[in-house]
């Protein structure tokens, strides 16, 4: 009995390709996992492995020929003590029928360089049904959520409301995007390797996240930046007996200056509330609510926990619950209300030392404040040298929504509040 | 006394109790239930159940009256409350007995009497002031339930002052009856007696009959009621109650107005409050507020080891809640994989007047609050050839889909056997069902539940038989 080996598809999208080599010539014998040939396509070249036993018949295709069509026959392998001649009515016979042959290729590629064969994802797809409910199927699909990347949590695992909203947070591969092809796969090494050696981290769902929003906000806000210094010593010292009169006990506040910060912008916000809005094509959205987004920085990457209604709380509150966020954050233990929207972000790296810097915006909001260390500089005080502690902040706008003066004028009213702290408490 | 060493206690025998003792017990762990009155609680005693018993009669007797629009002719027609009663106790006690046979037959100990906490893991069980077990468990899960709360100045006192209790039991029936609350309970008890030809007069404070359901159902709800006869006012208070030899005056204020009216009986039915005294409450760290134990999703309450359900944990104040809550409860400490909590949405519920009414998941008013933009479907009885075969062409289904998902967000009927067709969108819903799902599902005909297909075509625009 002979065994047509046929011209293999490598990849979803692959209709033909080149046989550019035989390993193996008439007469060889051949065990399974031999390599047989090599195949080309536009994106790589594979090696064909024998899935079958026996001895290279004939050879139909000859090596060096293009455009090989998936499933034309390209060689008749014999069975051990098979006559030859078997091999050539064989590959006749199949010759004929080729082009409408619906063989299966009996011949896996192995993917050169490729740590391990990864199947091809549609044909896998098509075999196993996933589970998921309708709503979840659909709500994936609004959502550009592949059902495939989502771990089901119902039962038998199948796949619910609840694991998509999930999913969308995280961030998971698009529908759009093609199912990874292990030939583009595997030619990464050869663009990414310059002799020197890398380890390779997997993208977490948070890292995806942060890349993805952050690119659209770099490329499609037309930004800016202006910058303020703060003069912080009153509040230094408003902190210090705030602090000292905290009790023991349950209602025990530590306030930092970060609260402070929070607070104050709170306020700005009701009093420049044109910070607090998104742009959208058809129009500008400004929030009733002041939401304040504060970034915190976990071991996967940033995330920005919400203070909601900030305006209406009072330094303790914010500070306890600022406390508990960050702590969640931490934990990977937030609730997806406590991190999803907020009007405006707080990028806080004083205790890194930094002076200044300025940050990308979280979009949708406008505006995000970037605030650096507080600390002692050369200071002209009543027209004398002097020392104050001071503190720069660096706002970043959306210029489609907030005007270059809006952002001064924020910035301005953020540092009467912050150098006068007494009246973050009208 | 010698301990006993269980793994669960369950306190209370009840819908919630008595299911969760049997899922503790078929999950391999050492289960005792302590009563102290009867098994099956309120719901099999004193509540869901001898109250449909009775209601069946006033269906039956419904059906009978109007037989010549049926071709019959039937003369003679009486009934006698005595035998009516007797029905719905002789269905009770077969009940709770049933439910004695399910706890023995999956090895649950049965303790009658009062269990009280005593100390960490432990309960003591009183019966006539003796100390009869103390019993030592990991997990004590208290399903108590509630009883009917009681309006101050309107006192039950079993003879004019009725509740849910004794308006089961009459021995005679009254000329006029007032209902004081038009909840499920208060409905249903104004139906059973308007239906067997008692003046019945139904007081509601909220503006509307029926205040949880849709207000759409409510409103159709209230036209079929009055127009059947049954008295009712809402935006109404009571203020004052006088007791006569074999009656009652009580003082109503509506719109402002002050009315006087003078009944035989006045049936209470404002709601219930959670049975949490003796249980030993105050040594623990349980928490309560305003007479319902709080529970986190799991059912733990603040005590370590000490877990609520049911009625006494909070509303909805439904027998299957109860049990479900139970079974989640049990599984958790069990360990069983995969176990969800109450999504409260989910849950049924259902009144059995004439005409019946059914319900689950969100109204069109509290999805739109919820910032949903809604999809509205109607169908109405008229509209269907089983509910005009059946002498029954009043009533609606009606279905709230969010439009941007398709998620059916709820589903609301009112008529002829609506209470049990409303299952069929429940476990359309928890299998998270869009609209499409529903629309290509068969219904058969000739039946009432094809209503709830045309319901759910008419939300997209696609009704065929309206």
């Amino acid at each position: 009995m002979t065994v047509n080996i046929l011209m293999p598809a490598l990849s979803p999208t692959m209709t033909e390709g080149k046989l550019s080599k035989w390993h193996k010539g008439e007469g060889d014998s051949i065990s399974t996992g031999d390599i047989i040939a090599e195949i080309e396509t536009d994106k790589a070249t594979m090696e064909l492995e024998a899935v079958d036993d026996g001895v290279m018949g004939k050879i139909v295709v000859l090596e060096g020929t293009e455009g090989v069509a998936v499933n034309a026959l390209i060689a008749v392998l014999l069975e051990e003590g098979e006559n030859p001649s078997a091999a050539e009515s064989a590959a006749s016979f199949a010759e004929i029928r080729a082009p409408e042959s619906t063989e299966v290729p009996l011949i896996k590629p192995p993917i050169i360089g490729q740590v391990r064969p990864i199947p091809q994802a549609g044909s896998i797809d098509k075999g196993s049904r996933i589970f998921a409910s309708p709503l979840a199927k659909r709500l994936a699909i609004d959502a550009g959520i592949e059902l495939s990347s989502i771990t089901g949590s119902g039962p038998h695992g199948r796949i619910v409301k609840s694991d998509v909203e999930a999913a969308k947070i995280i961030g998971k591969k698009t529908v759009s995007t093609a199912p990874a092809s292990p030939i583009v796969a595997s030619a990464l090494p050869v663009t990414l390797g310059t002799g020197g050696s890398y380890t390779e981290t997997p993208n977490s769902g948070i890292r995806k996240i942060i890349a993805e929003r952050l690119t659209a906000s770099s490329r499609d806000i037309p930004s800016y930046t202006v910058t303020v210094d703060c003069e912080i010593d009153q509040l230094l010292a408003m902190r210090l007996e705030l602090n000292n009169r905290s009790p023991e006990g349950s209602g025990a506040y530590k306030i930092s200056v970060n609260d402070f910060i929070i607070r104050a912008i709170a306020l700005t916000m009701c009093k420049v509330p044109g910070v607090n809005t998104s742009w959208t094509e058809a129009a500008i959205l400004q929030y009733a609510d002041v939401d304040i987004s504060v970034a915190v920085s976990t071991p996967d990457g940033l995330i920005t926990p919400i203070i909601r209604k900030a305006d209406q709380k009072g330094l303790a509150e914010i500070s306890i619950e600022m406390k508990g966020l960050a702590l969640r954050a931490r934990d990977n233990k937030l609730m997806p209300e406590e991190f999803q929207g907020g009007g405006f972000t707080i990028s806080n790296l004083g205790m890194y030392g930094v002076k200044e810097f300025s940050s990308i915006i979280n979009p949708p909001q406008s505006c995000i404040m970037s605030v650096g260390a507080g600390e002692q500089r050369p200071a002209v005080i009543n027209g004398a040298l002097g020392i104050a502690t001071m503190m720069s902040c660096t706002l970043t706008s959306d210029h489609r929504t907030v005007d270059g003066a809006l952002s001064a004028r924020f910035l301005q009213a953020f540092k009467s509040m912050v150098e006068d702290p007494l009246t973050m408490l009208l | 006394m010698a301990e006993k060493a269980y793994d669960v206690v369950v306190v209370g025998g009840g819908p919630g109790g008595y299911v969760t003792a049997i899922r503790a017990a078929q999950l391999g762990l050492k289960t005792a239930l302590v009563e102290r009155e009867h098994l099956g609680g309120i719901c099999l005693n004193w509540g869901c159940l001898p109250t449909k018993a009775l209601l069946r009669t006033a269906e039956i007797y419904r059906n009978i009256k109007s037989a010549e629009n049926f071709g019959l002719r039937i003369s003679g027609l009486e009934f006698d409350i005595n035998a009516i009663v007797k029905r719905s106790r002789d269905i009770a006690m077969q009940l709770s007995q049933g439910v004695g046979h399910l706890l023995k037959k999956n090895k649950v100990d049965v303790i009658d009497g009062h269990g009280e906490l005593t100390g960490k893991g432990k309960l003591s069980v009183r019966k006539d002031g003796k100390n009869v077990a103390d019993l030592v468990a990991r997990h004590i899960i208290l399903a108590t339930g509630a009883r009917a709360r009681v309006l101050p100045g309107f006192e039950h006192d079993g003879a004019l002052v009725w509740t849910y209790k004794e308006a089961m039991v009459p021995d005679a029936m009254p000329k006029s009856i007032l209902v004081v609350g038009s909840g499920a309970i208060g409905i249903e008890f104004a139906s059973f007696y308007h239906t067997l030809g008692v003046d019945v007069t139904v007081v509601e404070v909220l503006p509307r009959v029926l205040p949880v359901e849709d207000a759409e159902i409510s409103d159709l709800a209230y036209k079929a009621f009055t127009k059947d006869g049954l008295k009712i006012m809402t935006s109404a208070t009571v203020k004052r109650l006088e007791k006569g030899s074999d009656n009652v005056t009580v003082t109503i204020e509506s719109a402002g107005k002050i009315i006087q009216l003078t009944v035989d009986r006045i049936i209470m039915a404002v709601g219930i409050v959670g049975n949490t005294e003796g249980l030993g409450l105050e040594n623990t760290k349980v928490a309560v507020d305003r007479t319902h134990v709080l529970i986190n999703e799991w059912c733990e309450t603040d005590e370590p080891g000490i877990y609520a359900i049911g009625d006494l944990a909070g509303p909805p104040w439904l027998a299957h809640k109860a049990s479900h809550e139970g079974i989640i409860c049990v599984e958790k400490i069990a360990g069983v994989k995969g176990v969800h909590p109450l999504n409260t949405l989910l849950i049924p519920g259902c009144t059995y007047c004439h005409p019946q009414i059914a319900s689950v998941g969100l109204t069109e008013i509290a999805a739109k609050e919820k910032g949903y933009d809604v999809k509205v479907g109607r169908f109405p009885f008229v509209g269907n050839g089983k509910a005009i075969a059946l002498g029954e062409p009043e009533g609606l289904v009606k279905t709230v889909f969010d439009s941007k998902t398709g998620e059916m967000l709820g589903a609301h009927m009112i008529g002829a056997e609506v209470t049990e067709l409303i299952q069929g969108y429940a476990v359309g819903m928890t299998l998270e069902t869009t609209e499409v799902e529903l629309m290509e599902t068969i219904f058969p005909h000739p039946t009432l539940s094809e209503m709830m297909h045309e319901a759910v075509l008419d939300a997209y625009g696609r009704t065929i038989h309206f």
